[in-house]
């Protein structure tokens, strides 16, 4: 009591000649604690308790309703029997082989594409300004706008297929969105579609921020233009890789909205991803605790690339 | 950074293989601009079309003959779920639910920002860092506790109701949905204003205690005046998040007349009964999309930097 007393006198020397003022400025003191309080209990309690609660709800026998006595793992051990299970395949198998999929092309060609349109972008390119927006104009839209528009797009009867039958391309055939076996690289086309504009902004970015006179000195250095990028440039940009992994990689994990709008889950929950199987499991098939190891599953995942990048950016600067 | 052919290169190689050069380059935009177009071109005229000139037409001709009637269809008439009154009941329902979640947790993110950078104390780090990586969660491992939550919350808010005759909000779905997201928005907006707030000048703060003005007064007589870039970037990214949420929207208000945007509009499309009216349909996703649509056609410099700041930390 006395201490706290003290450390506020000695901060503000003015106010402690009045006793009344002593209390006052102690409270001025807590002030930006108090204000801070409220969001930051929100979140230990909304986000790490709920947390720590699914992990529990994980660990009983909880169906329809949670149910609070721990039975052991027995959802984690369905889950890795269902891990194995390929033929025919469980729909843990489906999900978490489709987000290996989903997650490499995905990331893979979001990364390659959005480096390569900054690249040409930056070659003083007239209409850039006009361009530029066109590119980037999916991420304002919804995953469920995304979906319905590819889904009209690619709908063998409707899109695609029947504009080029009627261009006089009769044998062209495009069926994947209702193919059980490709359904699931629907969804990584739709993907890249509305999140690779955004990659190519961060590269272009990046690449603005590159100092101009090691350019020069490469090519005084006679470095042809494939050099340049390959040896000089790329390089340079690393920091840029980095955080558009991480922002794809979390997008990725989280993506649920486009499967079943586009999709509705694909042919017999084809293109599920976890994340429509933990929704799937614990709202509709009353699974909830293996609904709910999934999602720890999924946390676990995210959180081993999320917390050393959060861990590393925080550090760098100390302060 | 330089354009692709070097002086050197040009003088040696001749002007035409820069010409081809620029138009390889050109000719590749292009194609790119139109695959990213194409989508929204054909719901656009699509959503114009007849139902005739849609089954024996093709899907990237222009309307024959356009006709708005699909988009008054979808905005006053066509079936959701079970009710057909088109989708203006879950276009407000979305504006109801966004308007106050993306003003309190924007205010909040501002205070959080503020005490964050200019009254530190120990361990400030770790808070922030804690606050941060709940932007990052999936948010399927919070889901089942949060519904579970909510329904006790609507539970009490009914026994209110009977009570006193009145709930208090408790229970009420765009209430709860408002409250989700302040929740956990509250990551992204602190981060956005803390890092913002970083850069501010110190001194003019110690200089504004020194001469006796409060927590309070600081906030909205200094920090409050110069933060309307990060405000605008905020509010628009808040605003778009929230309104394109698909996951706590389907999970909290996912059936009945409560529901949000995006739901309605995944079950407009998916309703399976009768006739699929795929210019109404495209009509309903062009609605859902406009206002994000048009705060990023109005401010999409705004929208692009908070992306940025939302991608790249510290």
């Amino acid at each position: 009591m006395s201490t706290v007393a003290e450390t506020t006198a000695k901060l503000t020397p003015e106010h402690d000649t009045r006793p009344g003022a002593s209390v006052r400025s102690r409270l001025q003191d807590l002030l930006p604690k108090i204000v801070l309080a409220p969001s930051f209990a929100a979140t230990i309690v909304f986000v790490y308790g709920f947390i720590l609660w699914t992990i529990y709800l994980s660990f009983t026998n909880s169906k329809t309703f949670p149910s609070y006595d721990i039975t052991g793992a027995r959802a984690y051990q369905r889950l890795w029997r269902w891990t194995f299970e390929s033929d025919p395949p469980s729909s843990w198998y489906t999900s978490i082989t489709n987000m290996g999929i989903f997650g490499f092309l995905y990331i893979l060609i979001c990364l390659a594409l959005g480096l390569f349109l900054a690249i040409l972008l930056d070659q003083k390119i007239r209409g850039e300004g006009m361009l530029r927006p066109i590119y980037l104009y999916p991420m304002a839209l919804s995953f469920i706008v995304t979906g319905v528009a590819w889904k009209w797009f690619l709908d063998p009867g409707l899109g695609l297929e029947q504009t080029l039958h009627q261009w006089g391309w009769t044998s062209f055939h495009f069926d994947w969105i209702k193919n059980k076996d490709f359904v699931i690289y629907t969804v990584v086309i739709a993907g890249v579609w509305q999140a690779s504009g955004f990659i190519m902004a961060m590269f272009l970015a990046g690449l603005r921020g590159i100092d101009g006179e090691i350019m020069k000195a490469a090519q005084i250095d006679g470095a042809t233009t494939f050099q340049l990028y390959r040896r000089i440039v790329i390089p340079l940009l690393r920091p840029v890789f980095l955080s558009a992994f991480i922002v794809l990689a979390h997008l990725a994990i989280k993506s649920y909205d486009l499967v079943v709008a586009l999709t509705s889950g694909g042919p017999g929950g084809s293109a599920w991803l976890p994340s429509n199987f933990m929704y799937e499991f614990t709202f509709k098939r009353n699974e909830m605790a293996v609904g709910s190891a999934s999602a720890v599953i999924m946390l676990m995942t995210l959180t081993a690339i999320i917390v050393p990048y959060l861990y590393s950016e925080l550090r760098e600067k100390p302060r | 950074m330089s354009a692709i052919t070097s002086p050197a290169r040009q003088a040696s190689s001749g002007i035409s293989a820069r010409t081809i050069n620029r138009i390889v380059i050109y000719g590749l935009l292009a194609l790119f601009a139109l695959f990213y177009l194409m989508p929204l071109f054909v719901m656009l005229v699509t959503s114009f079309k007849t139902m005739d000139e849609i089954q024996n037409g093709n899907m990237l001709s222009l309307p024959q003959s356009p006709t708005i009637a699909p988009w008054f269809k979808a905005w006053g008439e066509t079936c959701v779920g079970l009710t057909c009154a088109g989708i203006k009941g879950y276009f407000w329902n979305s504006i109801k639910m966004v308007v106050p979640a993306v003003l309190i947790s924007t205010l909040l993110g501002a205070l959080n920002g503020y005490v964050l950078t200019k009254w530190r104390f120990r361990g400030h780090t770790l808070v922030f860092a804690m606050m941060l990586f709940a932007c990052f969660i999936p948010f399927q491992s919070v889901l089942l506790p949060m519904a579970t939550i909510l329904g006790s919350i609507g539970r009490f808010g009914a026994t209110l109701q009977n009570a006193t005759g009145f709930n208090f909000g408790l229970g009420n779905s765009t209430v709860n949905l408002v409250f989700v997201h302040v929740v956990y928005g509250l990551g992204f907006t602190t981060l956005f204003f803390r890092n913002y707030y970083e850069a501010f000048p110190t001194e003019l703060i110690k200089a504004a205690q020194v001469d006796g003005a409060s927590f309070f007064q600081i906030f909205r007589r200094i920090m409050l005046p110069n933060s309307m870039p990060i405000f605008v970037v905020t509010v628009i990214y808040q605003f778009t998040n929230i309104w394109n949420d698909f996951l706590f929207a389907s999970a909290y208000a996912g059936t009945g007349d409560v529901m949000p945007m995006t739901v309605a509009l995944n079950n407009v499309v998916n309703t399976s009964t009768g006739v699929v009216e795929y210019n109404v349909n495209m009509a309903a996703a062009m609605i859902a999309a406009l206002p994000t649509l048009i705060v990023y056609v109005v401010a999409g410099r705004y929208f692009v930097r908070g992306l940025m700041a939302g991608a790249v930390k510290g």
